[in-house]
């Protein structure tokens, strides 16, 4: 029973392959289990086994079957895998088949051999191209909900997961000499070249296996079988030290300075990723040199019924033959306009397989080309349809005499190659076209890469060997090696002729050109006629070459087939651009470990760990982590909690955790200048010893920032930016400093890393500060007073700072130690507080406090207020230049009916006021053009026990006591608030100076 | 992209921040026309087609501010040199 179920498949060759028959491999499709071999892809194991019609079409659900043999693949699309890990719409020419492999087949109901949505064949005039844009023009309503939801359920691929993605994805850099893109006769013999000579070189390969078409073809080189000659190739490559070789390895994108985007497949060949082992990786490599030598893509020819499972690109059927040993049908008819087909039914015949028919599109073929043909040859024929329900039975072929049926299970297309030129036009450069291979090749490719082999537009074994090596002996003489290897190898240079035929206008059948997309012949002239006329109107009216195969086969057929109808040539119809990723990436590629907690780095305060012991509430600000709020239990809810701190700060004393604020120490002669410049009040003036608040406007005249600076010495400074724009400021500083004033005498560096700071609030702080600061330092108020500054020792004899500033109204200081002292100073803070009830606080707290003072914070400085709009109009000096003052002055930062910071309570106090709640006149419609300001920060206040708010309100400091409604449309709440001065504490400041 | 830095040497583009056009000069504020030319030179830039010369700041290196020249086509770079040198220099 075993041995049955196991055998390898009623289409596999007895013997012969790339594959390894000692090793047996167990899928599934549809839960169906099959076997394959270690060395199959999916597609080569799903085509042994018989399974030939595999997939349903896009628009019109008709049945498909495997086309090519590599990435270019339209119809066999699967999902793969399941759970998490289901991933829709992959290649199975492209899967690499591994034991456990799960196979669905997608886009069909309830199965692809029986798929009741057929029917859409049915009304195919009506869906033809830009049909969605005329149909369901009306009513304009019905397209969001009736017209675009039925669309998708009719039309569309596979299903993604709905579940996060279980893997992981790497990021890597790598650099090297030479790039060499693609291992098959060009580019290992570049890669020899530059390896050889001693170069950092690295191979990628899209396949598992390296060699490309030495891989698939009965061909020689040296002598010896292709694959023989490749496999003694890549073992010499491998003991080289500074080559690197990548299968599995997708070179996806081209961009400047020689950067090139490459995925790879880490574990997509296994059906779970090993321990620590990635998904997949991206790797960005910087390529001093890069050889593309990615071959070509087999296109095939437009004819009636050329979708029907069986019909095949000859290319591929010659790699199933050789590499795969799968013979994908029992009698073929090869259909070519060039001597690759005549190749594929040479192989065919030499495997024993039955050739009905070679129809071949140009009248006479050379005699090198027809030599040791002895079976059936029709000249100036071509096939105009195909019959058979399900996989094609016959070939209708119109020859120069007469219209006959040729029965047959299988038909090699055989259309002509298109070089892969993706990569080296990202930059932009146009393809040009070559009359005597009928294809696009590139002329000018970005800087510092060359173009070698079939992507060349070499089409012969012997041109690409040789050119893969020229182009691996320039990239590497041109970087000062010398090559070490004279002249390529020996290999068969079969003739490559071709006469362009694209399209069998005798067709009557439906004729396909884009396979993934549906677009068919009749499309292209649909698209014609209604005038879109260019490639890229008719790629976008047709989606022509916009599926996930990016029409890499079919896309010159297209574009063949419209420059026969409008009557220009090809040259002149131009192809569409290439544009990055050359095939599929998965989005969680780009992301790598930049997800979840891993999105950005966190950065923690000195006291994270101490707070975390006390149960704290932790918020992100910026990349911060802070405490919120520290609950206790009792406290009802955050509300609770906050209030608790609020009154404890403001009637014995708490400390909170600002080391998140920017802090730079400035040096130098011309400090104070400098700073005069960077703020809008004047910093030279500052004696030792003091510190002074600050506030700095960008060049536009808007606020940017603010913060203090205190002056240590004569000639050197400490200031503090906010939380969220210390990066800023100081890229900002910089630019002043190296670009505007470089003849200053000024250093700076950040320091927010360096100092561990926290402010101690409250009417008890100095009580409770004196326990741990050294005797011998006075911080009386005499001694110390409101914005006071200096250095101190604390617990015999460590470093620190004192500032006297407050964000709250009470007497509050700051203290800085050195980073290293931070969670020490916490639990030295709390002992010694602790007969004073010292409370930590969070930056709710803060908030709270510094709303109720009325301090302005990020939500007011919100890069479209002026100083003056915040009240701070009178700190601007009128004595001195600086960023900003020139066109703060202009008429429309000046206006009267500017909004500008007021503060607001509700008139029933018991009612709650909401941030980003608009104020309207009390008795006016609520619309926007009554809209008159919008309250920035709402807190409850501890101290007044209701709501309190702060807000910009049009010619708010003339509005005081006037009455508004506070709308908040999204809530439905409307609140009555009356206006007030943004200042609901201790307005004359008696408390800050005590 | 890399910007060939000429403190640290070539490095990738993600270490850099742009800032754009190198060829304004910060005006006098003491000038009669000081408003207009303030205007200029915060909003009015060009746009050229071809090599440009810009500031970019190596905030993830030096802390340089650089003066880069660059085509806006291609990317090629041209010439790099430090922003504070054009000062001394002069």
């Amino acid at each position: 029973m075993t041995a049955r179920t196991t055998t390898p498949g009623r289409f596999r060759l007895p013997a012969g392959g790339l594959i390894d028959r000692s090793k047996s491999v167990a899928f599934s499709l549809d839960r169906r289990r099959l076997y394959g071999f270690a060395g199959d892809t999916l597609a080569s194991a799903l085509l042994a086994s018989g399974r030939r019609l595999v997939a349903r079409s896009f628009k019109y659900h008709r049945p498909r079957g495997v086309m090519s043999a590599g990435s270019e693949e339209p119809n066999a699309l699967f999902e793969l895998r399941s759970g998490a890990r289901r991933e829709p719409n992959t290649k199975a020419t492209t899967v690499e088949l591994y034991d456990g492999l799960e196979a669905t087949t997608q886009n069909a109901w309830p199965s692809v051999h029986f798929d009741l949505r057929r029917g859409n064949a049915l009304f195919s005039p009506l869906i033809a191209a830009g049909f969605y844009y005329k149909t369901f023009m009306w009513p304009a309503s019905f397209w969001e909900r009736v017209y675009e939801p039925l669309i998708r359920h009719a039309a569309g691929l596979g299903r993604a997961s709905a579940v996060a993605d279980p893997d992981h994805y790497e990021h890597v850099n790598a650099f090297c000499d030479v790039l060499v893109i693609g291992s098959g006769p060009a580019g290992v013999m570049a890669a020899l070249a530059a390896g050889r000579a001693g170069a950092r070189v690295i191979v990628c390969d899209e396949d598992f296996m390296f060699g490309g078409r030495l891989l698939r073809e009965r061909l020689k080189v040296d002598g010896a079988p292709a694959s023989a000659w490749v496999r003694a190739a890549l073992d010499e490559l491998g003991t080289l030290t500074d080559v690197r070789l990548m299968a599995r390895t997708t070179v996806f994108g081209c961009y400047d300075s020689g950067i090139y985007a490459a995925l790879e497949r880490v574990s997509d060949h296994l059906a779970v990723p090993p321990t620590h082992q990635p998904r997949q990786r991206l790797w960005r490599i910087v390529a001093k040199r890069a050889v593309l030598a990615a071959g070509a893509t087999e296109r095939g020819i437009v004819f009636g019924g050329n979708d029907r499972p069986g019909v095949m690109l000859a290319g591929a059927v010659r790699t199933y033959a050789n590499r795969f040993a799968v013979i994908p049908g029992r009698r073929f008819v090869v259909f070519t306009n060039n001597n690759d087909g005549w190749r594929t039914a040479h192989d065919l015949q030499a495997c024993g397989v039955d050739v009905a028919a070679i129809i071949e599109t140009r009248d006479s073929v050379p005699q090198s080309v027809s030599a040791g043909w002895n079976g059936r040859i029709e000249l100036g024929s071509a096939i105009v349809a195909t019959k058979g329900a399900g996989l094609v039975r016959a070939a209708i072929v119109q020859t120069p005499r007469a219209r006959e049926t040729i029965a047959c299970d299988a038909i090699a297309v055989a259309g002509g190659w298109n070089p892969n030129i993706n990569l080296a036009c990202h930059h932009g450069g146009r393809p040009a076209w070559r009359e005597d291979i009928a294809a696009f090749v590139h002329t000018t490719p970005p800087p510092a890469m060359m173009i070698a082999g079939a992507a060349n537009g070499a089409m012969t074994l012997a041109a690409c060997l040789d050119e893969g090596l020229r182009a691996g002996q320039a990239a590497i003489e041109t970087l000062g090696f010398k090559s070490r290897v004279e002249k390529p190898p020996k290999a068969d240079d079969e003739a490559f002729s071709i006469r362009p035929f694209w399209h069998v206008r005798e067709s009557r059948q439906k004729a396909f050109v884009d396979f993934q997309n549906d677009v068919s012949a009749q499309d292209i002239e649909l698209s014609s006629r209604e005038g879109f006329r260019s490639v890229e109107h008719l790629k976008r009216y047709t989606t022509l070459g916009m599926g996930t195969d990016q029409g890499r086969s079919t896309n010159v057929l297209g574009l063949a087939t419209l420059a026969h109808i409008t009557g220009r040539s090809i040259s002149e119809t131009g192809i569409t651009s290439f544009r990055p990723p050359y095939a599929p990436v998965a989005i969680g590629a780009f992301a790598g470990h930049h997800r979840g907690s891993a999105f950005r780095p966190i950065r923690r305060t000195p006291s994270h760990s101490w707070s975390q012991q006390q149960g704290a509430v932790f918020m992100e600000t910026g990349p911060w982590l802070r405490a919120q709020y520290f609950p206790h239990t009792g406290d009802k809810d955050w509300l609770d909690a906050v209030i608790r701190e609020v009154r404890a700060v403001r009637t014995g004393v708490g400390f909170c955790d600002v080391s998140t604020l920017g802090k730079i120490e400035l040096q130098g002669a011309d400090v104070g200048v400098f700073l005069d410049r960077l703020y809008v009040n004047t910093f030279s003036t500052l004696p030792v010893g003091r510190a002074r608040y600050g506030l700095m406007l960008r060049e536009d005249g808007f606020a940017f920032d603010d913060g203090t600076v205190s002056r240590l010495a004569d000639d050197r400074f400490f200031m503090t930016t906010t939380t969220a724009n210390a990066g800023r400021v100081f890229q900002h500083m910089q630019f002043c400093h190296q670009v505007l004033w470089s003849e200053l005498d000024v250093q700076f560096v950040s320091a927010t890393d360096q100092w561990a700071q926290f402010s101690i609030v409250g009417p008890k702080a100095r009580e409770a500060l004196r326990v741990l600061v050294d005797a011998q330092c006075d911080i009386s108020n005499e001694a110390f007073p409101y914005m006071a500054a200096g250095e101190i020792t604390i617990c015999s004899g460590v470093t620190a700072r004192l500032y006297r500033i407050s964000f709250s109204g009470e007497l509050a200081y700051e203290i800085g130690v050195p980073a290293r002292y931070g969670e020490t100073l916490v639990r030295v803070l709390m002992q010694a507080g602790a007969p004073f009830g010292m409370m930590p606080y969070g930056t709710e707290a803060l908030s709270v406090m510094r709303i109720e003072k009325g301090h302005v914070a990020g939500n007011e400085l919100d890069g479209r207020t002026t100083a003056r709009d915040l009240g701070l109009g009178r700190m601007m000096s009128t004595k001195k230049d600086y960023i900003g003052r020139v066109l703060a002055a202009r008429p429309a930062l000046i206006g009267p009916d500017r909004m500008s910071l007021v503060g607001i309570r509700p008139t029933d106090q018991s009612q709650r006021l909401r941030a980003g709640a608009h104020l309207v006149p009390g008795n006016a419609a609520i619309d926007a053009s009554n809209d008159q300001g919008v309250i920035t920060s709402v807190a409850f206040s501890p101290s007044l026990n209701h709501w309190i708010g702060l807000a910009l309100l049009q010619s708010g400091a003339a509005r005081l006591s006037e009455r508004l409604k506070a709308v908040d449309p999204v809530r439905a709440n409307h609140v009555e608030v009356e206006i007030c001065a943004p200042c609901f504490i201790d307005p004359q400041g008696e408390r800050l100076r005590v | 992209m890399r910007i060939p830095c000429p403190y640290c040497g070539p490095r990738d583009l993600r270490e850099f921040a742009y800032l754009g056009d190198a060829s304004v000069e910060r005006p006098d504020a003491a000038a009669p026309d000081a408003l207009d030319r303030f205007v200029d030179y915060v909003y009015l830039r060009n746009n050229p087609a071809g090599r440009h010369r810009e500031y970019w700041y190596h905030g993830a290196g030096c802390q340089s501010w650089l003066v880069v020249s660059r085509d806006t086509r291609t990317h090629e770079i041209f010439d790099v040199e430090p922003a504070a040198q054009k000062v001394t220099a002069s």
